[in-house]
């Protein structure tokens, strides 16, 4: 209680309390002022922060460059959406599937792909996360290329996912989880296996620990925990399709962890809500300049990415002051 | 047997124009340590500025020898502004802004030629078939293709193993910092490499041009599929490159061709058609996981 106090002096702790909060009153604010449309971004901005946690798992804290993470939108989602298709509409028995599916290929892939380093790690794990995209593209009875609708997970008498603002709150709440998760994994002698790893594996070989394998354990976590992001994502948009786990989207995940500060707990949700922020100012921003230019805005985006990329590399986690790790 | 052929000629054709831009990328990747997302956006690139000039000279030949050298200097450009400044840099660096290049040269294209996509016709003295056997018609352009682009893989055959440039290439590649240290100035190196590998990917973007039609994003997907060329070769070898450029084309098109046929003898018709170019891809994909269990490192790699 007393390390909880501590934090909350520092600059880091007010932020991030201050921003928990904004997320908690949301739906109340939008409610309040009519803007149905916030609430959706809000959402999506829940659902792929949990996302980013998840790879800020393996990317930030464990060095794996995995460039194929938003496979796991798909696996998550597909799941849940061919139960559904099926007559299945229990979340009870839809989560656990999407989850443990998700966690099933994550194991795969990493036993796989973590025998290779550097780029040959990167370009596999986005060649499996097109070999996915590619059977999705393939599979004519989900609706191949133009996706399919499906009704929304149901948990009878216990939430309605329809409603926008409780489906609202349990992404938060669940991200919160991850969140939990996240805190007590980067502290453990796991994680810290893990994160010694990544600044040298040869010496925590040399002290006895089998790195390969925790690892793998990583990166199927992250893949479970990317899973639940898909699950949430299909039940978003009652909506599944194979643009979900499109290359560009793990690109995405990327940019957001890296902006928003990598090995950090909460740089993926402040990485994802300035993703998401900069979308939609810089679409307006350029309209101002000159009427239709903001359908351009990737046009400043791209160019911040590079300068993100050779001079920002703390990310915005950086930016109140250095964490106690 | 003909229709088996012709595949297989398909198969070379897009293999060799894979070639064409793996090679780039494995160049970059084996002495400048870098990972170049931005290479399908040279591709790219070369096919629009091919298609302004095929529209200003009215000739597709003149208009693909002039969109060379200026794929050449766009490739000098993003050398000096951008690349230059992230070989010392960590991979997740390199990834992060050459994806950002990506976004700015999709929306580029999109401002400078407008969101529909452009098409390139044949020309007209291509326009028409060849006999590659004694009746067994080929249409000329894929021919030219498969010429143009086996002459350029023997002519950077030859570049990197029999003149001072490839020595000095394969010299970098091997030990970039004690060819600096030796004498040779490796920025330049750096950046005629850099450079040529825009034009190589300019040149395999105008070819494709034509059979494919130009338009936003038609780099990124055959990007992946370079990358899945230069991991299976083994990153940083030309002969590699080659070889898993014709193996990948091999898988693709034969794949595409003959396994509808076989799907149907299972499958509806309808879903035999629609599964099998999904098949082919994911073909493409088990080979690399294949390989790459089989041989971390690729086929030619030496890097352990």
């Amino acid at each position: 209680m007393t390390d909880l106090v501590a934090a909350l002096r520092t600059t880091r702790g007010i932020v991030t309390l201050v921003l928990l909060v904004l997320l908690a009153v949301l739906p109340l604010l939008t409610q309040a002022f009519d803007q149905r449309y916030l609430l959706s971004i809000g959402t999506r901005v829940l659902i792929w922060a949990i996302a980013a946690v998840s790879l800020n798992l393996i990317l930030g804290y464990g060095g794996m460059v995995s460039f194929g993470h938003a496979v796991f939108f798909g696996t998550g989602g597909y799941a849940v959406g061919i139960l559904a298709h099926h007559g299945i509409a229990s979340g009870w028995i839809q989560w656990p599937v999407a989850i443990a599916a998700s966690a099933l290929w994550a194991l795969v892939v990493g036993a796989l792909s973590l025998r290779t380093r550097g780029l040959y790690f990167i370009m596999i794990t986005l060649a499996f996360a097109q070999l996915l995209y590619y059977v999705g593209v393939g599979l004519e009875a989900y609706g191949a290329d133009d996706g399919l609708n499906i009704g929304r997970s149901r948990f009878a008498g216990l939430i309605d996912l329809r409603d926008k603002a409780s489906f609202y709150w349990l992404c938060l709440a669940l991200l919160c989880a991850t969140l939990w998760f996240c805190s007590r994994f980067a502290n453990s002698r796991f994680g810290l296996v893990i994160r010694g790893a990544k600044s040298n594996e040869l010496r925590m070989a040399a002290l006895g620990f089998p790195v390969f394998r925790y690892r793998l354990a990583a990166f199927t976590i992250s893949g479970a925990f990317g899973g639940l992001s898909g699950i949430l994502m299909a039940n978003e948009g009652a909506y599944i399709s194979p643009a979900m786990m499109s290359w560009v989207k793990s690109g995405d995940l990327i940019v957001i962890v890296v902006l928003g500060g990598m090995g950090t707990l909460f740089g993926p949700l402040y990485g994802t809500i300035a993703f998401f922020l900069l979308e939609e100012s810089l679409k307006p921003l350029l309209d101002l300049l000159r009427k239709g230019w903001g359908e351009y805005w990737q046009i400043v985006f791209g160019p911040m990415l590079v300068l993100i990329a050779l001079y920002a590399r703390g990310g915005i986690d950086s930016l109140m002051g250095r964490s106690r790790g | 047997m003909d229709y088996l052929l012709l595949q297989v000629l398909n198969g070379v054709q897009l293999g060799l124009l894979m070639f064409l831009l793996a090679a780039g990328l494995t160049l970059t990747f084996g002495i400048m340590d870098l990972v170049n997302l931005a290479h399908g956006s040279l591709y790219m690139m070369g096919a629009y500025i091919a298609w302004t000039f095929v529209g200003w000279t009215d000739s597709f030949v003149l208009g693909a020898l002039l969109a060379l050298p200026a794929t050449f200097l766009l490739g000098v450009v993003v050398e000096m502004v951008v690349a230059r400044r992230l070989y010392a840099r960590d991979h997740l660096d390199q990834v992060l802004a050459t994806f950002g290049l990506i976004l700015f040269f999709n929306e580029l294209v999109r401002v400078i030629w407008g969101p529909a996509g452009k098409s390139l016709a044949v020309p007209a003295f291509l326009n028409r078939t060849v006999e590659i056997l004694p009746g067994v018609p080929y249409p000329a352009y894929r021919f030219a293709i498969i010429v143009v682009g086996a002459v350029v893989a023997v002519l950077l055959a030859w570049l990197v193993a029999r003149t001072r440039l490839g020595m000095l290439i394969r010299a970098g590649a091997s030990n970039r910092r004690m060819i600096g240290a030796l004498g040779v100035d490796i920025e330049l190196l750096f950046t005629l490499v850099f450079g040529l590998g825009a034009v190589f990917a300019g040149l395999a973007g105008l070819m494709a041009a034509p059979i494919t039609s130009v338009k936003i994003g038609m780099g990124d997907d055959i990007l992946i599929l370079a990358f899945v060329i230069i991991v299976i070769g083994g990153i940083g070898s030309i002969k590699g490159a080659f070889v898993a450029a014709m193996l990948v084309g091999q898988i693709d098109i034969v794949g595409r061709a003959f396994l509808p046929d076989f799907l149907k003898t299972f499958l509806s018709s309808a879903a035999a058609s629609s599964a099998a170019p999904a098949i082919s891809q994911v073909l493409v994909y088990v080979v690399m996981a294949g390989v790459l269990v089989w041989r971390p490192t690729g086929l030619f790699g030496q890097r352990a």
